[in-house]
């Protein structure tokens, strides 16, 4: 039969069902055989804290969302044109975020009794016509999975958890991908049990068949390449571009990576990824607690090691008191916390920026510590490359902000070659004649790194308040204030070794839009779409949270208006009027999702 | 070879003078009140490291806080002194990365059993060789006298002033239920003995850990003078050795009988039991050491001092350096433009 074939230049697709449904393996299977077809793109897991809450309801449904397209792709789409819904309960949490005529695939066999009642359904919307502003497609994939391994001998537990390849195989139909990147991936997946190659592979065809043949889809859709910069590309997402990051300033700097880190949403994925590198000599310590993470990382770096720990805003929390004592020590330890909806245990599996003041000021007495974030999944491989790169330079622990959003979403990323990482180079003082523990070196004020084994260096270090130089136990009340305004000056230092800060968009004008972190695509997007209606608006991101960039207040000053939208209460803008003395205006939004850049171009809208 | 190794290759890996108890004196003024159990546990350490063989550059003290804690400033080695509770964990993490070196950890009772108590129990578990000294003197000295996790049951201090209700924490039985693969108790006022205990723990492959009763002559004094002193002590302690029965007294005329599980107290000299009847001592035996180390809460029994369990078992660093080791021999030296290419990829033109 012949079907239309249209073009567009981008589209957004949720997937969604019981988090027992896969549907975040069909998202990330998607997600690769869109990329691996040229496409940029941007992804948005959003699952449940509870592993499976009970099939059916409303708070145990597990959504992915993909924008894809032929141009250049910030963000995980606002709202999505496509919504594959496998249950009620999946329609009914996500089609508030299906644009208006939009697709809605669903699973009719999904849309029983029982579902409906469960998702609080009076009547069955795929039949009730409440959905007839979309164009709905009602697919019997429960039936037709069946169908398909009717002769395979199979439980029906195991055909049921085979039906996302359906509406995978529908989807790839639907939108011109081929099959074989994903049946690549069955047969490596389940190398050891044939019979579920058969059956994975079996569906998948199917389901495109299906597209194929019934007269239900008549239209399907081609995204052409996008135009990315040449070379060789990968996606990534950002939890594994942050350990790939470490294990890379690792292989430069020639010290071995050491992760104590406890198991804590959504930073987990760091410590699996970093446990799989061994022949690295990476060395994974799954610790008893949060302290233990942090203090053993303190422990290793004081060893000479790259001493990390890894975490989350109610583990960052635990980790307070060791972090001062990192400052104290003045050991280089790189803490990352993959934000996430809180306070307390909060919305664990869901993104937020609240942590920002938590990582510049949050301690006791006067401690400062570098602050950086990574704005985009790809992004946190520099990211962390630089902390370490900083931590290892001044002596320093230094705190990487990520966020949920960032380190579960995915992008295409341009692989860079190794050769273009910049150099670490970190040296342990040996020389034992004229050594102090706190003698510092004039440009950066690093103190020596002095590791044990190190013949005649023995000396002692800890929590206490150290004099100056000699590094000796000291109540000295001007000595106390020295080495605090020290501490101080050593972390503000750091402005003058870090790349200025870029405006994206014009220098001066009437509106500029700073953001930090895991916002980038959102408010890109929003500035992009802005300036091309022709408004004053541009786009400031800023990376280093702790110390500034030198020139971020100049920038400021050269703009009538600044607005910041922030996942939190306004936290950035807190630190911006506190230094530069600039009103600023906060765009806020703490919902445990991402922006949308429609938001931030209704409050761009609003201001200009 | 790392930027580590590479930095230490020429580093001695044995002595190469041979060391007095001087030699591993600092040079900084010791701070504990005059009297205190400390000044004799950081004399008989000092006047044992010459005896192991390993040069100072390669050990490490750590401690948490607290009064013990202070140890490490003492010490001509390398030191760390830490946070509260968390010795044990920094010492994990530095013995991880440097499985080269001789890591010893000084604690207290509070610092050890209270705010570290999670730490404690898991690098005895985790059995990384690091050997860990704790003084305890139940009661807290540094915050100046409230009752500490080792204080007795009705203990009255500034912080229980109609006695404590807290059941104390007996600290071998919780090494022994964490299962450290080495448990020893001594005494501050035994030098001998307590010199003797460390030589053990240090030459011991594994987690050792030592509880020390630590006289607190201003805010404990004499807690556990019925154990040290000439007059009390024979009769009152038991030294446990390997393969040997357990007698004491002062004319060494007791012993240890188990009847079922229990231990008691009988007379050799009464006709009615002889030295064939009594318990005799081994190290070994995981069941044994934990009935020697109940006696202590068992009235009218002696208290048990010396080596209560010595087992060997897999080092924690030592099976991650083999798994680093196995991964390295299976897959080559990690490669990173290997790694970033790894998987599926494609070409953009």
């Amino acid at each position: 039969m012949n079907k239309d074939l249209k073009n567009l230049d981008e589209v957004t697709i949720r997937f969604a069902g019981d988090s027992g449904d896969g549907m975040q393996l069909t998202g990330m299977q998607f997600t690769s055989t869109t990329a691996l077809v040229g496409n940029d793109l941007s992804t948005l897991p959003d699952f449940p804290a509870e592993i499976r809450a009970p099939a059916g309801t409303t708070f145990g449904v597990s959504g992915f969302q993909i924008h894809f397209g032929s141009t250049e792709i910030n963000t995980p789409g606002d709202m999505c044109d496509v919504l594959v819904a496998m249950n009620p309960a999946a329609l009914k949490v996500n089609l508030r975020s299906l644009e208006d005529g939009g697709i809605i695939i669903a699973n009719k066999d999904g849309f029983n009794e029982k579902n409906l009642k469960l998702a609080g359904y009076q009547s069955n919307p795929l039949e009730d016509g409440s959905l007839s502003k979309y164009q709905v497609h009602a697919v019997a994939i429960t039936a037709l999975t069946h169908n398909a391994l009717a002769d395979l001998g199979l439980s029906n537990k195991v055909i049921e958890r085979c039906k996302n390849f359906f509406a995978l195989g529908m989807m790839y139909w639907m939108f011109t991908r081929p099959l074989e990147p994903t049946i690549k991936w069955i047969q490596e997946k389940f190398k050891k049990t044939p019979e579920l190659i058969e059956a994975n592979t079996r569906v998948l065809k199917a389901g495109y068949a299906f597209g194929e043949t019934t007269e239900i889809f008549a239209v399907r859709y081609q995204v052409k390449p996008a135009p990315l910069k040449p070379g060789r590309y990968r996606s990534i997402t950002g939890n594994e571009a942050l350990a790939w990051g470490l294990i890379a300033a690792s292989v430069k700097s020639g010290l071995d990576l050491f992760l104590g880190s406890y198991p804590i949403t959504p930073a987990s994925d760091i410590l699996h990824e970093l446990s799989k590198h061994k022949n690295f000599r990476v060395k994974t310590f799954q610790a008893e607690d949060e302290i233990a993470g942090i203090t053993s990382a303190i422990g290793a770096s004081y060893g000479g090691a790259i001493g990390v720990t890894t975490t989350s805003g109610p583990g960052m929390a635990l980790k307070t008191e060791a972090l001062g004592l990192a400052v104290m020590l003045e050991v280089p330890v790189v803490v990352c916390n993959i934000q996430r909806g809180g306070p307390s245990t909060g919305l664990p599996t869901k993104t937020e920026q609240a942590d920002l003041l938590q990582a510049v000021y949050g301690r006791n007495s006067e401690a400062p510590i570098p602050v950086i974030a990574a704005n985009t999944p790809a992004d946190c491989f520099f990211t962390a490359f630089e902390s370490v790169k900083l931590a290892l330079k001044y002596m320093t622990p230094v705190i990487l902000l990520s966020d949920g959003y960032v380190a579960n979403g995915a992008e295409p990323w341009l692989i860079p070659s190794v050769n273009s990482l910049p150099d670490i180079a970190p040296k342990f003082r040996t020389d034992p004649e004229g050594f102090y523990p706190y003698l510092r070196d004039e440009k950066t004020l690093a103190r020596p790194w002095a590791i044990p084994g190190t013949p005649g260096l023995e000396h002692r270090i800890g929590g206490l308040e150290k004099q100056h130089i000699t590094g000796n136990v000291s109540y000295d009340p001007e000595n106390h204030e020295f080495m605090v305004k020290m501490r101080q000056a050593k972390v503000d230092r750091i402005a003058d070794d870090i790349p200025l800060a870029q405006v994206e968009g014009d220098q001066k004008g009437d509106l500029l839009v700073v953001g930090w972190g895991g916002t980038y695509g959102a408010i890109k997007t929003a500035v992009d779409n802005k300036r091309r209606e022709g408004r004053s608006v541009s786009h400031l991101h800023l990376k280093y949270l702790n110390p500034f960039q030198k020139n971020v207040g100049e920038i400021l000053y050269n703009f009538k208006n600044i607005l910041v939208p922030e996942l939190n209460l306004g936290q950035l803008s807190k630190l911006l009027r506190a230094k530069y003395l600039v009103p600023t205006i906060t765009l806020s939004k703490v919902q445990g999702l991402p922006f949308k850049s429609i938001e931030i171009e209704n409050k761009i809208d609003e201001l200009l | 070879m790392n930027l580590v190794e590479e930095t230490l290759k020429d580093a001695p890996k044995t002595p190469v003078q041979k060391y007095t108890a001087k030699d591993f004196q600092s040079d900084q003024d010791v701070r504990w009140c005059p009297g205190c159990g400390d000044y004799s546990i950081l004399a008989q350490v000092q006047r044992v490291m010459p005896d192991l063989n390993i040069p100072k550059h390669n050990m490490v003290f750590i401690s948490g806080i607290g009064c013990s804690s202070r140890f490490p400033y003492y010490m001509d080695t390398y030191g760390f002194h830490g946070i509260h509770g968390r010795a044990p964990a920094i010492a994990t993490g530095l013995k991880i990365a440097r499985p080269d070196l001789s890591v010893w950890v000084a604690t207290g009772d509070g610092d050890g059993l209270s705010i570290g108590g999670n730490h404690l129990i898991h690098i005895c578990r985790r059995n990384l060789n690091v050997k860990i000294l704790l003084f305890n003197n139940q009661i807290y000295g540094l915050t100046k006298g409230q009752y500490s996790p080792t204080s007795e049951f009705g203990k009255v201090t500034k912080s229980t002033p109609y006695g404590s209700v807290d059941h104390p924490f007996n600290p071998l039985l919780v090494a022994l239920g964490a299962e450290a693969s080495f448990v020893a108790r001594t005494l501050d006022r035994d030098p001998k003995h307590l010199q003797f205990v460390i030589k053990r723990a240090a030459e011991h492959k594994g987690t050792a850990f030592i509880e020390i009763y630590q006289n607190c002559n201003v805010f404990n004094d004499g807690a556990f003078f019925t154990f040290t002193e000439k007059d009390t002590k024979d009769d009152n302690v038991v030294f446990i050795e390997h393969e040997k029965p357990l007698i004491f007294g002062k004319e060494r005329d007791k012993g240890i009988r188990l009847e079922g599980f229990t231990p008691s107290v009988v007379s050799l000299t009464d006709g009615k039991y002889s030295v064939n009847d009594l318990i005799v001592h081994n190290e070994k035996d995981t069941m044994l050491s934990f009935i020697l180390a109940r006696m202590s809460s068992i009235p009218n029994l002696p208290r048990p001092v010396g080596v209560v369990y010595a087992v060997e078992r897999p080092l924690y660093e030592a099976e991650m350096s083999r798994q680093i080791h196995q991964a390295i021999q299976k897959q080559g030296e990690g490669n990173l433009e290997k790694l970033l290419n790894y998987g599926e990829t494609w070409v953009i033109n």
